[in-house]
């Protein structure tokens, strides 16, 4: 009976996981925006008025990644819809300078491949997850990078329990002034070499949650070596900036 | 004004406060009277504090009371009458400085404005004995979740007592709802618990919309159901998934995981975000349902309807399964009532609150959604309550559906906000009543901005259905009330 039932599981299963990762585009996805070159109307400033986090700048329309929530406001707003935010998910950079979308710029922003990180992580890379002020939607994200769908352990990248295991440290949330011993306290307890990676806005800037209540100091003394956007970023968001810093095709 | 849900709307003028002397024996026999507290919060004024009481009568309605009084005078405690109140004298205590005389445990909710260490420094509960053994777990646990620190008292491996420590995720986020024009904070409102992004929304769009005199159709009324619905199937999905993983029958983890993507990519497809953010706006919503997309909605829905039945049978009667939830981490029906439970956890020990069914009309009323409850109170009994309202929920889903709904058009203008008002607004997320309270002042600006997720109230259950339980069976006690961490910390 239990037998049989497992089988009828199974086969209603079938094959579930994403085969090509790099090339996969979540329709529908509130991705990396595009900004056209289209005149904006006199005086206008609507995208940047309604932008929740001061991600838009003017004179050239300018998005700011890092503080980028995605929420789509500044494209409804704009009266010659210059900003369309398309569903491609590859937007993770190891430069907070590049997490730019300006006017005009189709440039796809990618990580470059570290031939450092891809000759230390290429093939096996453990990653220690803590979330300091995280608000439960990256951390879901990033536990489903790991699930039947994106399976990101065929490329030897897995979570591990302890930051004893870890490679890199994967932080979300603005940085809790709550957390900051415990933060730390995971970086000492990571073993050279070892690297930080920022996911999600308020990682990132402080995002939504830019507030007195973080203390963002470690940030700033241990600067992350890669940057993934969003509010939440989407799995493939992840996997391709981690698969781009080692330099995996 | 939004029908389908619970809401109050009152002229703050008409609510006189009373002193401490009459507040508090109304408050007695209100309870006592088999009102449900909803909820109880403060605000200081010079020496004085404001404390706003939200009942719930027998009948649904919400009723709304204010006390004023010498915040270093304070009042007696009500917590060890009604322990349900502890989360909000202490909550009212550590905000506003309240004196609460002779309150068993002031013990900070979530350490508002403190570091690390003092949070370290907090005397936990200690039990004496040559066989007694503390273990302390977290803030950060062993796996890709929020951080919450836990102290066990064990006899053996026996659990005598828990105590949860929370407020490592603070961030401020009442203070910062007051900062800014109110119709622009949407974004923020989702991630005040980003699970349950919509729950938190709705909740605040109903209220600023009550505030600004806003009438919405039943389009967008019925939009935010469905939306929300999706966010409860997602959710317990998710909730299912882990359970599973946690009792290592991985059948079900991967395939309550896979079918998580179905649901939370069937959002995506509307709003543009896996997690529904941007799908409510107040005045409107922000997602779509053009026919194309209808019709790929419709396969969606009947896709996880059948493919759940195939995993839910197996769930249900897998040995493994079974051997490891039945009987653990019980929470008995008079606990739950007592503690002032909430949401599924409340529901899976026989106590039936969901305010769903509570709203005097709106999309629940013209399309009902029929309420679950089950007896036994423990994990396994809340596995099967989020089965059997997934099931549910799929189901109102699939018969919305075959209406062929219009969701989408211009949001309704939110004008200026009427001054001197206080609404309370009351959704059923997925977790459980998510209250939202907000006050204006004369010239019609936010002065108070109360956000209370389920969870402030349901992490005591949580500590005390583990007494008495294996220590290793913490994982499968926690995961099985799904509580959220950010939720309580703000």
């Amino acid at each position: 009976m239990s037998t049989l039932q497992a089988l009828r599981v199974r086969l209603s299963q079938g094959t579930q996981y994403i085969k090509d990762l790099r090339t996969a585009t979540p329709t529908g996805h509130h991705g990396r925006p595009v900004i056209s070159t289209a005149p904006c109307a006199t005086d206008c400033t609507a995208c940047k008025d309604v932008c929740p986090t001061n991600a838009v700048s003017l004179s050239k329309v300018t998005i700011d990644l890092g503080r980028c929530v995605f929420c789509n406001a500044c494209a409804e707003v704009c009266p010659p819809q210059k900003i369309v935010f398309t569903p491609a998910p590859q937007m993770g950079s190891d430069s907070r300078e590049k997490l730019f979308v300006r006017e005009g710029e189709p440039e796809v922003i990618r990580a470059r491949a570290n031939a450092t990180f891809s000759k230390l992580f290429g093939r096996s890379l453990k990653l220690r997850q803590v979330s300091a002020g995280g608000c439960s939607a990256c951390e879901l994200e990033l536990n489903a990078v790991a699930n039947v769908n994106f399976d990101l352990q065929r490329f030897g990248i897995e979570w591990v329990a302890s930051p004893r295991h870890a490679d890199a440290l994967v932080l979300t949330g603005p940085l809790t002034r709550t957390m900051k011993d415990a933060v730390q306290l995971a970086w000492d307890a990571m073993p050279e070499p070892r690297f930080v990676v920022a996911v999600g806005a308020c990682a990132i800037s402080g995002g939504l949650h830019d507030s007195p209540e973080a203390d963002r100091g470690f940030l700033e003394r241990v600067g992350p070596a890669l940057y993934v956007p969003g509010c939440p970023p989407h799995p493939l968001t992840f996997v391709n900036a981690i698969l781009d810093l080692i330099g995996t095709p | 004004m939004s029908d389908s849900v619970l809401l109050a709307r009152l002229d703050v003028s008409q609510l006189t406060p009373r002193g401490p002397a009459d507040w508090r024996p109304d408050v007695i026999h209100r309870l006592g009277a088999g009102q449900r507290l909803v909820t109880l919060f403060a605000r200081r004024l010079g020496d004085e504090a404001l404390l706003t009481s939200v009942f719930q009568t027998a009948a649904g309605a919400l009723e709304v009371t204010r006390a004023a009084m010498n915040a270093a005078h304070g009042y007696h405690e009500l917590t060890t009458t009604f322990p349900a109140l502890h989360c909000f004298e202490r909550e009212m205590h550590e905000q506003t400085g309240l004196r609460i005389a002779d309150h068993p445990w002031l013990k900070p909710i979530r350490f508002e404005g403190q570091e690390q260490a003092a949070m370290n420094g907090y005397p936990y509960y200690r039990i004496e004995g040559k066989e007694v053994h503390e273990v302390a777990v977290g803030p950060i646990h062993a796996g890709v979740i929020e951080p919450g620190s836990f102290r066990f008292s064990c006899m053996g491996e026996q659990v005598h007592h828990l105590e949860i420590q929370l407020g490592y995720q603070h961030r401020g986020v009442e203070r910062r709802l007051l900062g800014t024009d109110p119709r622009r904070l949407t974004p923020l409102v989702e991630t005040i618990a980003g699970d349950t992004s919509i729950g938190h929304a709705w909740a605040f769009c109903a209220a600023l919309e009550a505030l600004a005199g806003c009438e919405l159709d039943e389009h967008t009324e019925l939009a935010r159901a469905f939306v929300l619905e999706l966010e409860r199937v997602a959710m317990h999905l998710a909730g299912l998934s882990g359970l599973c993983a946690d009792v290592g029958f991985l059948q079900g983890a991967s395939s309550y995981g896979r079918l998580r993507t179905t649901a939370i990519n069937t959002t995506m497809r509307l709003c543009g975000n896996r997690f529904g953010r941007s799908a409510l706006r107040p005045g409107g919503v922000g997602l779509q349902l053009p026919p194309d997309l209808l019709e790929l909605v419709r396969k969606n829905v009947d896709l996880l309807r059948t493919d759940l039945e195939i995993i839910n049978e197996r769930f249900v009667t897998s040995r493994t399964v079974r051997h490891r939830l039945e009987g653990a981490g019980v929470l008995s029906t008079g606990q739950a009532k007592e503690l002032g439970v909430v949401g599924p956890s409340a529901r899976a020990s026989g106590v039936l609150i969901d305010t769903r069914h509570q709203a005097p009309a709106g999309v629940w009323k013209q399309r009902p959604i029929a309420p679950q409850v089950l007896p036994q109170g423990d994990c396994e009994a809340r596995g099967k309550l989020r089965i059997a309202e997934m099931n549910e929920s799929l189901r109102w889903l699939a018969e919305v559906l075959t209406s062929s709904p219009r969701f989408g058009g211009p949001k309704k203008p939110v004008g200026p906000l009427a001054g001197n008002q206080l609404v309370i607004s009351v959704v059923e997320g997925w977790r459980g009543e998510v209250v939202h309270c907000l006050e204006t002042g004369p010239g019609g600006e936010l002065i108070h901005y109360k956000a209370q997720d389920p969870s402030l109230r349901n992490w005591m259950g949580l500590a005390i259905a583990v007494r008495k339980n294996e220590i290793s069976d913490f994982p499968i006690c926690n995961k099985s009330f799904d509580l959220s961490y950010c939720g309580n910390d703000l």
